[in-house]
C-alpha cells in the first residue's frame, strides 16, 4: 500500500454543527425563552410545581413522540399510538376489575406486561405489513388506529369502565410520587408553618428515562444507526449491507412497545379506568412534538432530546393559554397550530442560511424529495 | 505483475435479466481470477452495471448461475449483505452511501456484527484511513457536506478496507482526478498482487491499459467475448465495443474544426463572485467554445456555477449581448438565454421518479411558465428527437430516468438543455460516464452548435477532450484564473505546465 503517511495534522477542528444538532438546540433555546417569559409574565408560573404539572401531565406525550421520533428518522409515520393508548388502558382496566390478583406487585407487574405486550403485539404486526410487504405506512397505521379504538369500543360496550378506588393498582399509583418540600410552597398561618410540597411524579421519571434510553439507543447501538441510514436513503443503505426490512420492522416494534408503555403511564397518572376517547389525536400531537424537535419527517433527520423538547413546549404553551385565561380548547389548537408553523417556517429559514445562501423549503415540503 | 496463477474465483454462466421492456442480460458468461484485474466493457446501456448487481444480489437473476471460490454449488447471493459476507465488496457507480451519516459511519454501517457502535474507535480508523489515502474529509464530517470526488473517495476507501476476495469498481473514476485516479490504482495493484479479484468499469480506454489485465466486452446486453489485454488493442477494442469494424473507426476520430467565435460578445462578467467563488472577469463571443480547467477543487465548477446564478452572486456586473443584467438565480439566468449543465447529476440534474420525456421537457417548461403547459403531441415529438439525436438508450419515452443506465441519464439531461436552444450553454462535465463513440458524439454536437452560434463553455477532467473542442481555455488554481490559452498554446503539455503554476 502507498504508505504515505502526510504529518498528521493535530489540528483540534471544533466540527460544524449538523442541521440536526442545530435543530435541536434550537428547541431547547425556545423552550427557555417560552419558560421564560412565562415566568416574567405570569405570576402563577413562579412554582416549579407548575414545571412538574407540565411533565408529569404530559409524560405520555414525551413517550409517544419518542415512538414517532423513531419512525419517522427511518422514514417511516405512525399514526396508531393515540388508539393503542386507549386500547391499552381498556384492556388493562378490564383486566384489573376481573382477574382477583390480590398481591400488588404481581398486579401491578401483570398490567405492566400487559400494556407492553399490547403495544409489541400491534408494533410487530404494522411493523411486519410495512416493511415486508411495502404497503404504505401511513394507511397501515391508520387502519392500526381504527383497529384499536375499534377494538376499544367493541370490549368495552361503548361504556366508560372504572376502577374502583381500593383495587390494588389503584392504591399502588396514588403513592407513585415523590414529594419535595424543598421545592414546595410553604405557608404560614396562624404561627404554624404548612409546607405545601411539590409534586413530581413517578410518571416524569419514566418519560426521562425513556428520552434517554431512546436516546441511547438511537446514538450508540447498530439498530439505531441504521435506522438513521435507511431514513436518509434507503436504497444505498441497502447496497450497503444493511438488513433494510429487519430495521424497519424493528423501529414500528419499538414504536409500538413505547405506545404500550405510554398507555402503562397514562394510566399511572389520570388512574386506571377505560374510557374510549382517551388519547385522541395525541398521535398529531406526538408528530408536532417531533417536527418541533427537529425531526424531519422526510426520515434520516432527528432525535429524541429535541421531541422531549417538543413536548414540553406543547405543554407549556397550554399552560401559558390556561393561564391567560383562554380555557376553551379551540385557542389550544390554535396556538398549537401557530406554533408548528414558526418552528417550521423558522427550520427552513434557519436550514437555508446554512446552505448555500438561498431560501428553500425542507426537503420534505417539496414535490419532488429525495432520491439521492 | 499479474499472477500467473489461474485459480478462478468467481464463475457466471447463462445471466439472463429481463426489466420490463429491456432485455438487459442475455446468457452472459463472465470469468474472473484470482489476482487480476478485469476490465468490464461495453457501450452506454451495454449492462455492465446489472451485471454487477445482479452478482452483489440487487437484483434477482432470471436465469443463470453464480459460482464462488469457497463456497460449494450455488452461490445464494440474494442481497448486497450476503455478497458483503462471501467477499465480495462493491462500489457502485452511483455513490451509495447515505448523506445524512458522518464519513466515519459511511465506512462502517452495515459491516459490523457488534450490536454496538464504538465512536471513537470508528472515527480513529476512519481518520487513519483517510489519511493514509489522502482523502481530504474528516472523519466527523456529515457526508453531504463532502464534495462527489470525496464521496467517491470515501466509498473506495470502504469498500477496500473491507477484507474481500472480489472488488467490484462501477466507474470509480468518472469523478476523480488524475493524481486520484493514480492512487487509486496504486491501490488496485497492491490488492492484485495480494490475490484479490478485481472488476473494473471504466469509459477511459487508457486506464483499462492502464491498470488492467484482462478484458470482457459486453454489447447490447450479450457477451462479445473475453481477452488478455495485450490481445485487444485499443482501436479493436472499441470496434468491439460498438460493434463497428476497424474502417467504420476512422471517420469516428475526425472531430470537426474549433470555433473561435465571431466578433459579438454575448456574455461578460466583471469582479463576478459568489459565495463560492472569487471575483473573476469573464467573457464569452457567439460561436466560441471556451473551457475552463484546472484541479479539482481549483474552482472552474464553483465559476461557471456563479455565471448561472447556481450559487448566491456576491458581487460582480454582467453583460448579456451588451445589456447590462442581473443574474442572481438560475431562472434569471435561463431566461437571458443562459443554459447550464450541472457536474453532478443525481443532485442537481435529474428527477429520478419521472420519466425520460418530462426529464427531457422539464427546462424548456421552466422557461415558458408552468402556466403555458405544453401540448402532449409536442412535447413527444421533442423528446423522440432527441432521444434519436443522442442515442439515448430507454425502454420508451416513459420510463422513469432512474432505471436507465448511467450514461444514458447523462444524456437526457444534456437534452433538456439543448431543447432549450440557449445562446450560451455551459456544460460541466457532460461526458462523464458516457462511452467513448457518445462522446465523441457529443464533442461534434458541441462544434455543430457553436458553427451555428451557440457559445459553449465546456468543463471536462479530460484535457485532450477540451483540447480537442475549445478555442479558449481558462486555467484555475485556488480560486483564482492563473491564465488563458488560445491558438497554439493549446497542447496538453502547456496545459500541464500553466496549471501546476510553470514549474515543471
Ligand atoms: N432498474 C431498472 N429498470 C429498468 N431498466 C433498467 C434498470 N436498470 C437498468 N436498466 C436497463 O438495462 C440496460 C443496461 O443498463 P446498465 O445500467 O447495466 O448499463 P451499463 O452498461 O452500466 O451502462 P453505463 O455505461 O451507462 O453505466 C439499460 O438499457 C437500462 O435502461
Ligand atoms: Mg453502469
Amino acid at each position: 500500500m502507498t504508505a504515505m503517511q502526510p504529518d498528521l495534522k493535530k489540528k483540534k477542528r471544533f466540527e460544524r454543527l449538523t442541521d440536526a444538532q442545530l435543530l435541536t438546540i434550537i428547541s431547547g433555546g425556545i423552550f427557555l425563552l417560552m419558560y421564560g417569559a412565562a415566568l416574567l409574565l405570569i405570576e402563577a408560573f413562579r412554582k416549579p410545581q407548575v414545571f412538574f404539572d407540565i411533565t408529569n401531565y404530559y409524560s405520555y406525550l414525551i413517550i409517544i413522540a419518542c415512538s414517532l421520533t423513531v419512525v419517522m428518522i427511518g422514514g417511516g409515520i405512525n399514526i396508531s399510538v393515540g388508539g393503542v393508548i386507549c386500547l391499552t388502558c381498556m384492556v388493562c382496566s378490564i383486566f384489573l376489575n376481573n382477574c382477583g390478583i390480590e398481591n400488588q406487585t404481581l398486579l401491578v407487574l401483570a398490567t405492566f406486561v400487559i400494556a407492553i405486550g399490547i403495544g409489541a403485539i400491534f408494533g410487530a404486526f404494522q411493523g411486519a405489513l410495512i416493511s415486508y410487504l411495502e404497503i404504505q405506512p401511513f394507511i397501515i397505521t391508520l387502519g392500526g388506529m381504527f383497529l384499536a379504538r375499534g377494538l376499544t369500543t367493541i370490549l368495552s360496550g361503548g361504556e366508560n369502565v372504572p376502577v374502583s378506588e381500593t383495587n390494588p393498582f389503584t392504591l399502588w399509583i396514588n403513592n407513585a410520587a415523590i414529594k419535595i418540600p424543598a421545592l414546595g410552597t410553604t405557608r404560614v398561618r396562624k404561627g404554624q408553618v404548612y409546607v405545601n410540597p411539590a409534586t413530581l411524579h413517578w410518571v416524569t421519571i419514566i418519560a426521562v428515562v425513556v428520552v434517554i434510553g431512546i436516546y441511547l439507543v438511537m446514538r450508540f447501538t447498530k439498530f439505531g444507526r441504521n435506522t438513521y441510514a435507511i431514513g436518509g436513503n434507503t436504497q444505498s443503505s441497502q447496497m450497503l449491507g444493511i438488513n433494510v426490512k429487519l430495521t424497519r420492522f424493528n423501529t414500528y416494534l419499538l414504536s409500538g412497545v413505547l405506545s404500550g408503555l405510554a398507555g402503562f403511564v397514562f394510566m399511572m397518572f389520570n388512574g386506571a379506568g377505560g374510557k374510549t376517547g382517551i388519547g385522541l389525536r395525541s398521535e398529531m400531537d406526538a408528530i408536532a412534538a417531533s417536527i418541533i424537535g427537529g425531526t424531519l419527517l422526510s426520515g434520516g433527520v432527528g432525535n429524541v432530546i429535541g421531541s422531549f423538547f417538543g413536548a414540553i413546549i406543547l405543554g407549556t404553551l397550554q399552560k401559558i393559554i390556561w393561564f391567560s385565561g383562554l380555557q376553551e380548547a379551540y385557542w389550544q389548537d390554535m396556538a398549537n397550530g401557530v406554533m408548528l408553523g414558526i418552528f417550521i417556517v423558522m427550520q427552513s429559514v434557519v436550514l437555508s442560511v446554512r446552505g448555500k445562501g438561498k431560501m428553500h423549503l425542507p426537503e420534505w415540503l417539496k414535490y419532488s424529495k429525495k432520491n439521492r | 505483475m499479474p499472477k500467473e496463477d489461474n485459480q478462478v474465483v468467481l464463475t457466471m454462466r447463462g445471466i439472463c435479466k429481463q426489466f420490463p421492456g429491456t432485455r438487459a442480460l442475455n446468457h452472459v458468461d463472465f470469468t474472473l481470477r484470482k489476482g487480476e484485474i478485469h476490465a468490464l466493457m461495453g457501450e452506454n446501456g451495454a449492462g455492465k452495471s446489472t451485471l454487477i448487481k445482479v452478482l452483489t444480489g440487487v437484483y434477482e437473476k432470471d436465469a443463470g448461475s453464480i459460482r464462488i471460490e469457497g463456497v460449494t454449488g450455488e452461490a445464494k447471493i440474494h442481497s448486497p449483505q450476503d455478497a458483503q459476507n462471501i467477499g465480495i465488496s462493491t462500489v457502485y457507480q452511483e455513490i451509495t452511501l447515505c448523506p445524512n451519516l458522518t464519513v466515519a459511519e459511511n465506512m462502517f454501517i452495515g459491516r459490523t456484527r457488534s450490536a454496538f457502535v464504538n465512536w471513537q474507535a470508528r472515527n480513529k480508523r476512519t481518520t487513519e484511513i483517510l489519511e493514509s489515502l489522502n482523502i481530504p474529509a474528516r472523519a466527523k464530517q456529515e457526508l453531504s457536506r463532502c464534495s462527489l470526488a470525496v464521496q467517491q473517495m470515501v466509498a473506495i476507501a470502504r469498500a477496500v478496507d473491507m477484507q474481500c476476495k472480489v472488488l467490484i469498481l462501477d466507474e470509480p473514476t468518472s469523478s476523480l482526478d488524475e493524481k486520484e485516479v493514480e492512487m487509486l490504482f496504486g491501490l488496485m495493484r497492491d490488492l492484485r498482487d495480494k490475490g484479490v479479484a478485481i472488476v473494473f468499469v471504466t469509459h477511459f480506454l487508457e486506464q483499462v491499459y492502464a491498470v488492467s489485465d484482462r478484458i470482457t466486452v459486453l454489447r447490447n446486453g450479450e457477451l462479445v467475448g473475453e481477452w488478455p489485454v495485450a490481445e485487444l488493442p485499443q482501436v479493436q477494442l472499441v470496434a468491439t465495443m460498438m460493434g463497428k469494424s476497424l474502417n467504420d473507426l476512422e471517420s469516428l476520430e475526425l472531430v470537426g474544426q474549433k470555433s473561435v467565435g465571431s466578433e459579438e460578445v454575448v456574455y461578460e462578467a466583471e469582479n463576478l463572485s459568489s459565495t463560492e467563488s472569487k471575483p473573476f472577469d469573464f467573457s464569452i463571443r457567439r460561436g466560441e467554445v471556451n473551457g475552463f480547467t484546472g484541479l479539482l477543487g481549483s474552482g472552474r465548477s464553483e465559476s461557471v456555477r456563479a455565471i448561472f446564478g447556481a450559487d448566491q452572486v456576491t458581487g460582480g456586473r454582467v453583460r448579456v449581448k451588451g445589456k447590462n443584467v442581473q443574474i442572481a438565480t438560475p431562472h434569471d439566468a435561463m431566461k437571458n438565454g443562459i443554459g447550464y449543465l450541472a457536474e453532478d447529476r443525481k443532485r442537481d440534474g435529474i428527477i429520478a421518479d419521472l420519466s425520460v420525456r418530462e426529464n427531457i421537457i422539464l427546462a424548456l417548461q421552466v422557461l415558458k411558465g408552468f402556466f403555458h403547459p405544453m401540448k402532449r403531441e409536442e412535447m413527444e415529438a421533442f423528446a423522440d428527437e432527441y432521444i434519436k439525436a443522442l442515442q439515448i438508450k430507454t425502454a420508451s419515452q416513459d420510463t422513469p430516468i432512474g432505471s436507465l443506465s448511467g450514461g444514458n441519464q447523462q444524456k437526457v439531461i444534456l437534452a433538456r438543455w439543448l431543447l432549450t436552444h440557449p445562446d450560451y450553454l455551459i456544460l460541466d462535465e457532460p461526458t462523464r460516464g458516457i462511452d467513448v463513440g457518445t462522446k465523441l458524439e457529443i464533442q461534434r454536437l458541441v462544434l455543430k452548435l457553436a458553427e451555428e452560434g451557440m457559445s459553449v463553455t465546456f468543463i471536462s477532467s479530460e484535457i485532450e477532450e477540451m483540447l480537442r473542442t475549445c478555442s479558449r481555455l481558462i486555467v484555475m488554481r485556488d480560486r483564482n484564473i492563473v491564465g488563458e490559452l488560445t491558438g497554439d498554446q493549446l497542447t496538453q503539455s502547456q496545459v500541464m505546465q500553466t496549471i501546476a503554476g510553470g514549474k515543471q
